[in-house]
């Protein structure tokens, strides 16, 4: 396994150039509650090609958030290796700032690169235009339903100018109509504003559809149970054999992570939320 | 409007019934308690002097809040964002709380003189703190997720500040001035009456000194009045001012209001 590994940490130099993110073996763990130690990622390696949409899942508390944090550069990783080209974070909450409006809030990261505010907003008008957002430029985030405040938030993660995106559960909140309609949204956004992405979600449907590749980690500490090339055309539908096909295929490498990691002590499976969370939203 | 008018007028009607009917048939002299008609009448006798002892008071007091809002939210954001400052400053700002004026007053006036200087000096110590614990609270209320956030916005230590904790910190620092405006008043009064001031026209704080001493008791008791209006009419003033800055704090509230 080491040598496997260290040929894996010395790639080709035309591979290199090509990948936007390297993880190699990442260990993290963290004090928790009561001074118990949390393991969230035990030798986790992956690696995301530019311009590809790499979705992440696995059960809740797997490391997922921990991965992106990472890679983001807002935490680093006790042992191991994460390189990464610029990204910025989408959290799971929108954290809009409540006293701006979706066109100051989306122009954010404008303004902390010193643009001026007109021409911020300027900037961040032309894509509430072509993302469907026109209208509602002027509206407090309180004002805003879910799904629309999300939509900001995303704007304001693609306004940051950064070349990778990692977008953490971005419509874990939203109830299962919104969310298939912010799913669709999402694909046609990163159309017209290509992006390396990393998403996170525990919704395996959503990974299917949505994404180029599928990495299904562990329960914590995470690590890659396996990983799954979708090579699907676009757009994808709920109901396509190949998509339903897919999103079986992930759901039991959850079901074998889990029962890797827990043994006798756990029911194997994904947690039953998760399962027919994606059934619901394909139905 | 005029519905919400109502209960206050009602309540108000009520107390000055019951305390001119304890002045005129309870055991209290007039120079003890003066009837509601005594006062009412001192307060139209005396409306002039009372109008042009108004104005210093509500000088000192308006920029007496504005300059303790000032120092409170400073030294708010100087506590928030270095803990020594914390442990240096908090224990002092509470001690300040419990200082006589009267112990200070003559260093006051020895400074500054006999001017709204020293007046105002009273009042900022008796009004910053209110508006220093609020404002760091609501500094330390601030969501860490929208600190990291922000971080991978790749904003400054400084805009972090600028764009999410200061405008968080507002409608706190605000409601701590309304806190504020209520001792603001009373430290009006005992300003003036603990640092002498030169003049006709000296204060109502004045005012209410020279009159308690001349047993002119219902003109203290219309310039009490006085004052108590001036805290009435701060106090939405401010909430306005409160609407205005911070609107995102007050969502309109639909049926309540």
């Amino acid at each position: 396994m080491a040598t496997e590994l260290k040929s894996r940490a010395q790639p080709p130099v035309r591979r290199v150039r090509e990948r936007a993110i390297a993880v190699q073996e990442a260990e993290r763990s963290f004090a928790g509650a009561h001074g118990v130690a949390v393991h969230a990622l035990s030798g986790l390696s992956l690696h995301v090609q530019r311009g590809e949409l790499l979705a992440v899942v696995g059960p809740s508390g797997c490391g997922k958030t921990t991965l992106l944090e990472l890679i983001c550069g807002l935490q680093a990783p006790d042992a191991g290796s994460v390189q990464s080209e610029p990204a910025v974070l989408m959290p799971q909450r929108d954290l809009l700032l409540p006293w701006l409006d979706a066109l100051d809030n989306a122009a954010l990261a404008l303004r902390v690169a010193h643009v001026p505010r007109a021409q911020a907003r300027e900037r961040a008008a032309s894509l509430f235009e072509e993302l469907g957002l026109a209208g509602f430029e002027r509206a407090r985030p309180a004002t805003l339903s879910g799904g629309m405040r999300q939509r900001v938030a995303f704007l304001r993660t693609l306004l940051a100018g950064k070349p990778v995106l990692c977008l953490d559960e971005p419509f874990g909140a939203l109830d299962a109509i919104t969310r298939a309609e912010m799913q669709d949204w999402l694909g046609r956004a990163l159309q017209r504003e290509p992006r390396t992405v990393v998403l996170v979600t525990h919704d395996v449907e959503e990974a299917v559809l949505l994404a180029d590749r599928v990495v299904v980690l562990s329960p914590r500490p995470g690590s890659v149970v396996e990983e799954l090339e979708v090579a699907l055309p676009r757009p994808r539908l709920r109901t396509d054999a190949g998509t339903i096909a897919l999103r079986e295929r992930a759901l039991a490498a959850l079901a074998r992570g889990s029962r890797g990691s827990h043994g006798r002590h756990e029911p194997p499976g994904p947690e039953p939320g998760q399962a027919t969370q994606a059934r619901a939203a394909a139905g | 409007m005029r519905r919400s008018l109502l209960p206050p007028l009602l309540l108000v009607l009520a107390l000055l019934g019951a305390w001119e009917l304890y002045a005129d048939f309870g055991p209290t002299s007039s120079y003890v308690l003066p009837a509601t008609h005594a006062v009412a009448a001192a307060l139209w006798e005396n409306a002039g002097s009372l109008a042009a002892n108004l104005g210093p008071t509500a000088e000192e007091v308006g920029l007496g809040i504005l300059l303790a809002l000032a120092l409170g939210f400073a030294l708010a954001v100087a506590v928030h964002l270095s803990g020594p400052l914390r442990r240096a400053v908090y224990p002092l700002a509470v001690g300040s709380q419990a200082i006589p004026v009267a112990v200070i007053a003559p260093l006051l006036v020895f400074w500054w003189g006999f001017g709204v200087l020293p007046k105002l000096a009273v009042i900022v110590l008796i009004c910053f703190f209110p508006v220093l614990v609020t404002t760091v609270d609501g500094l330390r209320a601030i969501d860490r997720d929208q600190l990291k956030l922000l971080r991978t916005l790749d904003a400054s230590r400084w805009q972090a500040f600028r764009f999410a904790e200061l405008p968080a910190a507002l409608p706190a620092a605000l409601s701590g001035a309304r806190i504020a405006l209520a001792v603001g008043v009373i430290g009006a009064y005992i300003a003036e009456s603990q640092t002498a001031t030169t003049g006709t026209h000296a204060g109502l704080g004045h005012e209410i000194g020279t009159d308690l001493t001349a047993l002119q008791t219902p003109r203290a008791y219309a310039a009490a009045v006085v004052l108590f209006a001036l805290a009435i009419a701060c106090f939405f003033a401010l909430s306005l001012a409160e609407r205005a800055l911070a609107p995102w704090a007050h969502p309109t509230r639909g049926e309540m209001h």
